[in-house]
């Protein structure tokens, strides 16, 4: 399917000067967005641009301070989720929020449930909610319970619920975020059907390849105000940067490869029931493995029993030549070897909480002891990793969770270089993170190689795996296909480790095809 | 208001402005009903008057510092109520028995902490809710109280025990000494210990915790032994005061207990509080029944404003976070 566009579409929505003010934040500034029928409109801006507020002043979670919305040009009022509902337009949260324990149909049809005589008609909702699920592609019982149903297909049942709903614009807020290659292509042949039924489509997201692949125009957000709108075909990867960050982003990715010291990490035929399958691998100072796979290969596993947050079978650790025999992560951290863990807000930061009460959270016997406080000693540890980082915060003392993306996955990092570890395991480190704070990250990591520390790298981005790695091992259902080195690493190679080699069960295969 | 707030917001580095701060809401409800009470009766404004609410509120006060620390974890502790009755009765029976009574107060203090530990236990390895543990445990320990004290009362002749709970440390009622002790225990604990941290990590993101290498287990045990412990003092106390061992005594104490903590700015989702907000909640509380007892209030009332109160006060510092 082309993705260019109709010169002559119809404008679909057409939103003007559209100001939003919240207490202390000049949230969107006199922003203008326009979207055609059958168009996929990327918005795209760092953390903060504004984005989140316009898609929720379209999806009627609050209204806007001023400025006219139109759609297929009659000027109408939003003030509520239910206004947006009744002129077709539906978003789609990056953090799904489907009813884990209630059916497929029942969650897409939730609140306006077909009734007969008073009762829920079960067949009934059933038999629609089949009919829409076959849009979307999803191909399961509509009477399974959600929390049965993988990331990616309880996203397709969200896009059921939209269409469902008759909506004719759908904003998607960085929807492949948590997905893996195979499914992301799944949601961009969804999107082309929806393209060719007429849909309008708002597309957030962070990852420049993606827009290229699946969007018709891209606008540009900036510190809550407009900056442009470019046809995707005419414009490249570099000026959207410059025009997201305002200045130019040199060196996106920054390593600096030299041959790497001793054997810091030693993992001999680790073993986990069901989840991984004897496992063995090494990693040396100053050197960067990056693991890819697809989600479910076992990867976060594989970490979580490196330190000793699981519990494993058979197998032995070693690190810097010491047998690991650990019971407790706190035990493990002494040892040298830590992880930064996927997901900042659900496993990592105590977001209620102040950045230095993060920070501090696992080195807490370096400056408390018996009830003493050394308060010097506290400081030094919140400052090195602000400053080392470039955390930007209005102080320690503010909440985590008014950080921003990027600044809470360097509290996330700063926490863990605090306990000075010999290997550092990184999951998913750049997931839901703005460009300028991407590449400080892989500044980050470059130089704590530099150090001589190891790091192990988890990634779903194939690019960062690609340009940060030294050694690339590849991972599917819970085993390790393949090991790729620096200059052998290219996209095909991981992805055919990931999916096919030794042999690919027959849904993988079919969803890669 | 505005003003007000604008200066706080200039001195927030200052520790006496951050506490001013965060308690903004339920110290402008305790000034309120402290100005409209001087004023409605002769009575409230006087030191015998302030040294009986103090008294009073001892036993709230030192059974809410357990029940808040249960409730920085994202728990509930609503065995206190029940441990304060078994406590009194175990301490009072020993005593009239012949035992020593320094014996006799550390074992009551001792069933209480072992009631705390089971109760811990139960919770960190199986994951029970705690709600419905703690309301188990509170129906074992009512049974036991009242087997202890076979169904009635314990009278208690040994003054020297009484002495305990009714005597005077200068001008200061021996039951507030304990409490202001506890209170500065407890501040210690949460401020400066990393088990303090650890408790309200637990409390704020418990994933977070477990994968910051914290021992969630040991944070949870500890805090459920910590509140049986108090729990059980403050009804040895209690007995000492009332000079009986009462196996009925302390019913809905929970209730006022989660009050205060609520009412000093606690989160019912764990993660947010502190002695300093609990020690207002627990005098705003005080201060309401006495109050409401000199202006003559039938008792009952009592216990409909005391809900009115925590609604509104709760809904207040909702809506002030949510500002913020």
């Amino acid at each position: 399917m082309e993705n260019g566009i109709d010169q002559k579409s119809e404008i679909l929505l057409k939103a003007e000067h559209i100001d939003k003010k919240f207490p202390g934040v000049h949230a969107l500034k006199d922003v203008s967005l326009e979207l055609l029928k059958g168009e996929v409109h990327a918005l795209l801006g760092e953390n903060g641009a504004g984005k989140s507020t316009l898609i929720n002043v379209l999806g009627g979670v609050f209204p806007p301070n001023s400025g006219e919305i139109f759609i297929e040009g009659k000027k109408t009022t939003i003030r509520n989720i239910s206004d947006a509902q009744r002129e077709g337009i539906a978003v789609i949260h990056q953090e799904l929020v489907l009813v884990p324990y209630m059916s497929i149909a029942e969650n897409i049809y939730m609140g306006r449930e077909p009734k007969r005589n008073l009762v829920v008609d079960k067949t009934e909702m059933n038999r629609e909610a089949e009919a829409v699920m076959k849009r979307v592609g999803l191909n399961r019982d509509p009477s399974t319970p959600v929390r049965e149903l993988s990331i990616a297909q309880q996203q397709m049942v969200e896009i059921a619920k939209a269409l469902s709903l008759d909506a004719r614009i759908l904003v998607m807020d960085e929807p492949t975020s948590s997905l893996t290659e195979n499914e992301v292509n799944i949601l961009f042949s969804i999107i082309r059907k929806l393209k060719a039924d007429g849909v309008g489509i708002i597309y957030v997201s962070h990852r420049m390849s993606e827009l290229f692949e699946i969007t018709d125009r891209v606008t540009v957000m900036r510190d809550g105000a407009y900056i442009a709108t470019k046809n995707t075909k005419e414009t490249n990867a570099d000026e959207l940067v410059y025009l997201m960050v305002g200045r130019k982003v040199e060196n996106y990715y920054t390593r600096n490869f030299r041959e790497p010291g001793e054997v810091t990490l030693k993992v001999k035929n680790l073993s986990m029931k069901g989840l991984l399958d004897n496992i063995s691998f090494e990693a040396r100072a100053g050197e960067v493995v990056g693991f890819s796979g697809l989600i479910g290969a076992g990867r976060s596993e594989l970490m979580q029993a490196l330190v000793g947050l699981r519990k494993y079978e058979s197998g032995t650790v070693e690190i810097c030549g010491q047998l690991q025999n650990h019971q407790n992560y706190h035990k493990t951290i002494e040892k040298g070897i830590v992880l930064v863990p996927e997901d900042r807000k659900k496993l990592g930061l105590v977001l209620i909480n102040h950045v230095a009460f993060n920070t501090t959270l696992a080195v807490l016997k370096e400056f408390m002891v018996r009830g003493t406080v050394n308060r010097k000693k506290e400081n030094e540890i919140i400052d090195r990793a602000v400053k080392t980082l470039r955390i930007k915060t209005s102080g320690n003392e503010q909440k985590v969770g008014t950080l921003s993306g990027g600044n809470q996955q360097k509290v996330l990092i700063g926490k863990w270089l605090a306990t000075n570890p010999e290997v550092l395991i990184l999951d998913e480190p750049t997931r839901g993170v703005d460009v300028g704070a991407k590449a400080d990250i892989y500044e980050i990591i470059d130089n704590l190689v530099q150090k001589g520390i190891t790091i192990i790298m988890v990634s779903s981005d194939l690019n960062e795996v690609i340009n940060m790695s030294d050694r690339v091992i590849v991972m599917k259902e819970g085993r390790i296909t393949g090991t790729l080195k620096h200059e052998e690493i290219n996209q095909e190679a991981v992805m055919h480790m990931a999916t096919y080699e030794g042999g690919g069960n027959e849904s993988n295969k079919e969803n890669a095809g | 208001m505005n003003l007000i707030k604008k200066t706080l917001d200039e001195h927030s580095a200052n520790p006496v402005v951050k506490y001013l701060k965060t308690n903004l809401g339920i110290l402008t409800a305790f000034l309120i009903m402290f100005l409209f009470l001087t004023f409605a009766s002769d009575k409230f404004l006087t030191v015998q008057n302030w040294i009986n609410v103090a008294r009073q509120i001892s036993t709230n006060a030192v059974i809410s510092i357990g029940v808040m620390s249960a409730i920085l974890i994202s728990g509930i502790d609503l065995t206190v109520g029940s441990v304060i009755a078994l406590a009194g009765c175990v301490s009072v029976k020993l005593i009239e028995n012949g035992t020593p009574i320094l014996m006799g107060i550390l074992t009551g203090v001792a069933v209480g902490t072992l009631s705390g530990i089971v109760t811990g236990m139960i919770i960190a390895y199986t994951k029970m809710p705690p709600f419905v543990v703690t309301l188990a445990m509170q129906n074992v320990g009512r049974g036991a109280a009242y087997l202890v004290a076979n169904g009635a009362p314990i009278r208690c002749t040994t003054e020297a025990f009484e002495k305990m709970g009714t005597g005077y440390l200068g001008p200061v009622p021996n039951p507030v000494v304990y409490t202001v002790i506890l209170m500065g225990l407890t501040w210690f604990i949460l401020n400066k210990t990393q088990l303090g941290r650890h408790i309200y990590a637990v409390g704020g993101n418990r994933e977070a915790a477990v994968f910051s290498g914290i021992n969630i287990k040991k944070v949870e045990i500890f805090v459920y032994t910590y509140s049986g412990s108090l729990a059980a003092f403050a009804g040895v106390v209690l007995a000492a005061r009332m000079a009986s061992g009462q196996p009925a005594v302390g019913i809905g104490y929970e209730t006022d207990a989660v009050a205060a903590s609520v009412l000093g700015g606690a989160s019912m989702t764990g993660g947010i509080g502190s002695v300093g907000g609990l020690i207002i909640g627990a005098l705003v509380i005080g201060i309401l029944s006495n109050g409401l007892n000199l202006l003559g209030v039938n008792s009952f009332w009592q216990y409909v404003a005391k809900g009115v109160v925590i609604i509104i006060a709760v809904y207040i510092d909702m809506i002030r976070k949510n500002k913020a």
